[in-house]
């Protein structure tokens, strides 16, 4: 393989955003209302991981517990959930055959938000702090299953049936998310923070639970990675390639969504980065998602860490990441959206 | 025999599109299937790559039922040229006419090398070479349609299925790939079965037609028997001209502006 082709190849994309997403956990973790160097951070890790404690000799006792229990579960949930929004990102785009489609084009967001909303409203707490991702999740999952049923027709499940499914149930969901913000007297203002997302006192279970489903889901997502390739040319094509397309349509809407479901739940509603960053990384890499799954997922988590740190380390006061991702993305995909218009390179 | 269908039937809801339709088709063979719109032809198709399953009846593929195939053995079988060919995501050409050999790899497999100068030598054949590396939505409807002739050639299949491939392109275009089609058929034996609009190429080109009205097949034959003015009429409802001509060296048929009065 000649150099020229190397830096091009997924191979060393997927390489740098690898050790970008290392070196930005690495930075952020140092950085915050507490100031900890680089290279104490470093060692508070590698203490830790290898379970030596002297390599913590000389450094503040106050910094491990800040690392590993405040800034660490913040910023790998972060990662995660950016690396899971980015992957249903593809993931749909390639289904829905839609490049403009996201995790929130079939309402699961939309789902996700009235079950917290219910969940923060009637101040349910049968489950502990697992009350309201529970609820958010369980909303995600019963808004998927309303969009494909009334989607699907004899057919199977075609991509423009599920976009206006979704929009029709997410339509619905959102006038109930208006009712439930309407009759919460003073539990208004934790449901709007809620919606907004945040990833503020995250806990280790949370990075659990998010990076095992991310690690399920991307595992999955590669193993039909050729047929969403495939289904690229069409439902006919594709069928007579050989791909069943009505079955992978299903575990890949499924997959998808479960991995959406979750991120909402442990974060709230983060939008534009399941859109934008499988959108760049087309351009930089091409479509084929054997390539774009797994340089998407690193760079969706690049992203909405470095967008957290934004937030929680650098700007004076914290803005919801909910807010930056849409007043930083939105913009951002308006202009990548007329610059394409323009090209002209759009398809009929 | 490589294909036969047995009383099949479909519809789509209560409205029937295939009814009762028994077909044998022979290895090695350029078949057209003609009719008017809305007459089968396509769900035909859909049925043979297995797209559409059957309400009634039964397609055999080499004597054993399409039905015990699993899909990519399917794939090895038979390959598709579609009419419709909305490609939605930015690919080059190549790596669509590779996607032709995803039916004969396995999950970890990639394209051998092999594979890749099979790939090289049908893109010289369909004169795709030159926009590789082009991407798809980049290209004119005529290029695209070539290049999704490439894929379904790189599929490397004894039966060769195009669903009005030829529709969309100019005369030049569409001619030198149904003859592209004929020469696999002459020389690799390949079964070719040809969904088509305009019944002058069909008889240039195609070997035995079938002609479909209202989900049935009409006739079935060589076409110096099958196209005839009489079937024509029955088929389209239109008045024609059926001559041998000798510059196409095939039979030709002629309309008048007043064809379609009956």
């Amino acid at each position: 393989m000649s150099i020229q082709r190397f830096f091009r190849s997924a191979r060393f994309q997927a390489l740098w955003l690898s050790l970008l997403l290392a070196t930005l956990i690495v930075v952020s973790s140092g950085m915050g209302y507490m100031h900890i160097h680089f290279f104490d951070v470093l060692k508070i890790v590698l203490a830790k991981l290898s379970g030596i404690q002297s390599l913590t000799d000389g450094v503040n006792r106050l910094f491990p517990v800040v690392i590993t229990e405040v800034r660490l579960p913040r910023i790998l949930t972060s990662a995660a959930v950016g690396a899971g929004l980015a992957l249903s990102g593809v993931v749909f785009q390639g289904i829905l055959l839609n490049p403009l489609a996201d995790p929130y084009t079939l309402g699961v967001s939309a789902g996700a938000a009235l079950g917290a909303s219910l969940a923060l409203w009637l101040n349910i707490s049968a489950w502990g702090m697992w009350s309201v991702p529970l609820l958010a999740f369980a909303g995600a999952a019963l808004t998927l299953l309303a969009v494909i049923y009334l989607a699907s027709s004899s057919s199977g499940l075609s991509s423009g049936d599920l976009i206006l499914s979704g929009i029709i149930v997410s339509a619905i969901l959102s006038a109930g998310v208006s009712f439930i913000k309407y009759m919460a007297d003073e539990q208004v203002g934790v449901i709007i923070f809620w919606l907004m997302g945040s990833f503020a006192s995250k806990t280790w279970a949370d990075v659990w639970l998010t990076l095992a489903v991310l690690i399920l889901g991307a595992g999955v997502s590669m193993y039909f990675s050729r047929e969403l390739n495939v289904m690229a040319l069409g439902s006919r094509t594709a069928a007579s390639l050989g791909v069943d397309i009505r079955k992978v349509r299903l575990i890949l809407l499924i997959t998808a969504s479960l991995v959406a479901a979750v991120c909402v739940s442990v974060s709230g509603i983060i939008g534009f980065v399941g859109l934008l960053v499988p959108h760049i990384m087309r351009t930089i890499c091409g479509p084929d998602n054997q390539r774009l799954i797994p340089v998407s997922v690193l760079a969706g988590a690049c992203l909405l860490l470095a967008a957290d740190t934004l937030t929680r380390a650098v700007l004076p006061h914290e803005i919801p990441i909910g807010v930056l991702t849409a007043l930083i993305g939105g913009p951002f995909f308006c202009y990548i959206y007329r610059k394409r218009q323009i090209s002209g390179a759009h398809d009929d | 025999m490589m294909i036969e269908m047995e009383h099949v039937a479909f519809s789509y809801g209560t409205r029937p599109a295939i009814r009762d339709v028994s077909l044998t088709l022979e290895t090695g063979i350029f078949y057209g299937i003609l009719g008017p719109n809305g007459c089968g032809k396509t769900t035909l198709v859909d049925i043979l790559i297995r797209h559409q399953r059957p309400d009634a009846g039964i397609v055999r593929y080499q004597g054993k039922p399409l039905a015990h195939y699993h899909r990519r053995q399917i794939a090895r079988e038979i390959a598709l040229v579609p009419q419709h060919y909305a490609v939605n995501f930015p690919f080059t050409s190549r790596e669509i006419i590779l996607m032709g050999c995803y039916p004969h790899l396995s999950r970890l497999q990639f394209p051998t090398a092999e594979d890749q100068r099979r790939v090289d030598n049908i893109m010289a054949q369909t004169g795709v070479q030159e926009f590789g590396n082009r991407l798809i939505s980049e290209l004119s409807g005529g290029e695209r349609q070539r290049v999704i002739f490439a894929r379904a050639l790189a599929q490397n299949t004894p039966v060769l299925i195009l669903d009005e491939a030829t529709s969309n392109l100019d005369i030049a275009h569409a001619i030198s790939l149904l003859s592209l089609a004929l020469d696999r058929v002459l020389q690799e034996g390949v079964t070719v079965i040809a969904v088509m609009q305009d019944i002058n190429l069909a008889a240039l080109f195609c070997q035995h037609l079938i002609l479909m009205k209202q989900g049935r097949v009409v006739h079935s034959g060589p076409c110096s028997e099958t196209l005839t003015e009489s079937n024509i009429h029955s088929i389209f409802q239109v008045r024609s001209r059926v001559y041998e001509d000798s510059y196409a060296h095939s039979r030709q048929v002629v309309f008048n502006r007043t064809s379609h009065l009956g």
